[in-house]
């Protein structure tokens, strides 16, 4: 299994959970086990299969952009970061 | 007993010295030795050799392991003609230091030889005790100082993070401090707003907060706007000259704008954004680095990017990562250590995490890539509504 960190703006999503996990042996398997099991967290970050272009993806600290994308390896011990960008500041 | 003078010849006889000339030569060296400067204050100031450091001869055992820890460095001592340096050079090497070389001559001969000079300004004897504490940093130091007063830090929004970016900015001597802000200051500000107060309700932020900082410091001039960055001020505000900004702003259209200019003026981006208890912190430096746009392509729908005013802040959250915006920020005018251009810290208040992932310059960047397709100003309001509905990417 492999820890999924989930961003505060999606967690009413996970019934309010920080982390989860998920299986699978690519960063796509792991969202697909997650939309699986939390359909409303999935509507939000996928799009047409595609994660949303608002979600950033980071696979042990790295933006799976940079890597393979979607079809990255997942290794033993690894997070799943899920970031989408926060506006506040001044707020 | 030695005379002076039999006691100099005793120490020069045991010691390295080497002439101004080939000083001059390694001065400008890849491997350059490290220039210790030996003479009183009032010497220095008046002009010292450009990268020297400054220990007293009175101070040099005391000090020299403090901002020397490296024992086997080449060290050049010097003074005004070779005297004291020749003692410095002895009392270094009775220390455990393994390189080090009196400079025979000395500034008198350096400057007579033409050799370049670094004159430093002068610190008032308020500012030498007032920043003391940085004074003492090698990093920092008098010409650190001097660099951070003559700086110029455009803070995006006094609110949240702006409170104690600004003020800890303020209180570093930074000289110039522009504040950007439409806002007034509201009761429900006060659980974090920490640049305002009770007295200050219904007065605009821009101005509250320059009171507040040039009551802290009166050597930081501040230039107050008391509107909303757009894409009609932006040239006027961005245009007006800064070393850094620092983005605490509350929305995504300020986001991108700040972004795109930032990159069209090459000025350095110190964000910082918070929601609840989490925050994210992060440089973006032109050329250097990616930008906000190279990370973020495009903001959330509404839905999924609350506001501190819709979602709740923990109130210290906005002090720990507004505080670090300002190290990054010092840092930057500084030009020391590492700044977290290529990382994003990720801090969450509740667990007391901090969590690094690393943010790469995208080449097909819209604004910073290989082929920018915005080249100008766009509707930063309609671009972020389009993208929140997936039109956009």
């Amino acid at each position: 299994m492999t820890a999924v960190r989930i961003p505060p703006t999606l967690r009413g999503e996970v019934g309010g959970a920080r982390q989860v996990d998920a299986a699978g042996a690519t960063v796509r398997e792991l969202l697909d086990d997650l939309a699986a099991r939390y359909p409303a967290l999935g509507a939000q970050l996928l799009e047409g299969g595609d994660v949303a272009p608002f979600v950033n993806v980071y696979l042990g600290g790295e933006d799976v952009r940079t890597l393979d994308g979607l079809d990255t390896a997942v290794a033993d011990g690894q997070t799943l970061i899920l970031l989408p960008a926060m506006a506040g500041g001044s707020c | 007993m030695p005379t002076y003078r039999e006691l100099l010849a005793q120490t020069k006889a045991e010691i390295a010295e080497i002439g101004t000339p080939e000083a001059h030569e390694r001065h400008g060296a890849d491997d350059a030795p490290l220039f210790v400067d030996v003479r009183e204050l009032d010497e220095w100031q008046e002009g010292h050799v450009p990268g020297a450091i400054h220990i007293p001869r009175g101070n040099l055992e005391s000090r020299v392991e403090g901002l020397v820890p490296d024992k086997e460095r080449e060290i050049f001592v010097y003074c005004a003609v070779g005297a004291r340096s020749a003692f410095g050079a002895k009392a270094l090497t009775d220390l455990g230091y393994t390189d080090v070389t009196s400079v025979a001559g000395g500034f008198t001969d350096w400057k007579r030889n033409g050799y370049e000079v670094a004159t430093p300004h002068f610190l008032t004897p308020g500012q030498r005790s007032r920043y003391s504490r940085h004074l003492l940093i090698p990093e920092v130091g008098d010409e650190g100082q001097q660099k951070l007063l003559n700086s110029r830090v455009l803070l995006i929004g006094a609110g949240g993070l702006g409170s104690p970016s600004s003020l800890y900015l303020a209180a570093a001597g930074v000289g110039t401090l522009g504040i950007v802000d439409a806002d007034v200051v509201d009761d429900s500000n006060l659980q974090r707003q920490i640049v305002h107060s009770t007295e200050r309700l219904g007065e605009p932020k821009a101005l509250s907060a320059k009171r507040t900082i040039e009551a802290l410091n009166p050597d930081v001039h501040v230039e107050a706007y008391e509107e909303r960055l757009t894409s009609d001020n932006v040239e006027r505000i961005v245009g007006a000259g800064w070393d850094v900004i620092v983005d605490g702003a509350d929305n995504f259209p300020t986001r991108y704008l700040v972004n795109d200019a930032s990159v069209w003026h090459d000025i350095p981006v110190v964000h910082g954004s918070i929601y609840r208890f989490e925050g994210q912190v992060t440089v973006f430096e032109p050329g250097a680095g990616p930008c906000y746009r190279c990370l973020f392509p495009s903001p959330p729908p509404p839905e999924l990017a609350p506001s501190c005013a819709e979602g709740g802040v923990l109130g210290v959250l906005p002090g720990i990562v507004g505080s670090l915006q300002a190290s990054e920020a010092l840092k930057l005018i500084l030009d020391i250590g590492e700044t977290l251009t290529g990382r994003l810290l990720l801090f969450d208040a509740l667990h007391t995490t901090f969590d690094e992932v690393s943010v790469k310059r995208d080449p097909t960047c819209p604004v910073c890539g290989e082929h920018p397709t915005i080249t100008e100003y766009v509707d930063y309001v309609q671009f972020c509504a389009l993208a929140g509905r997936g039109v956009a990417s």
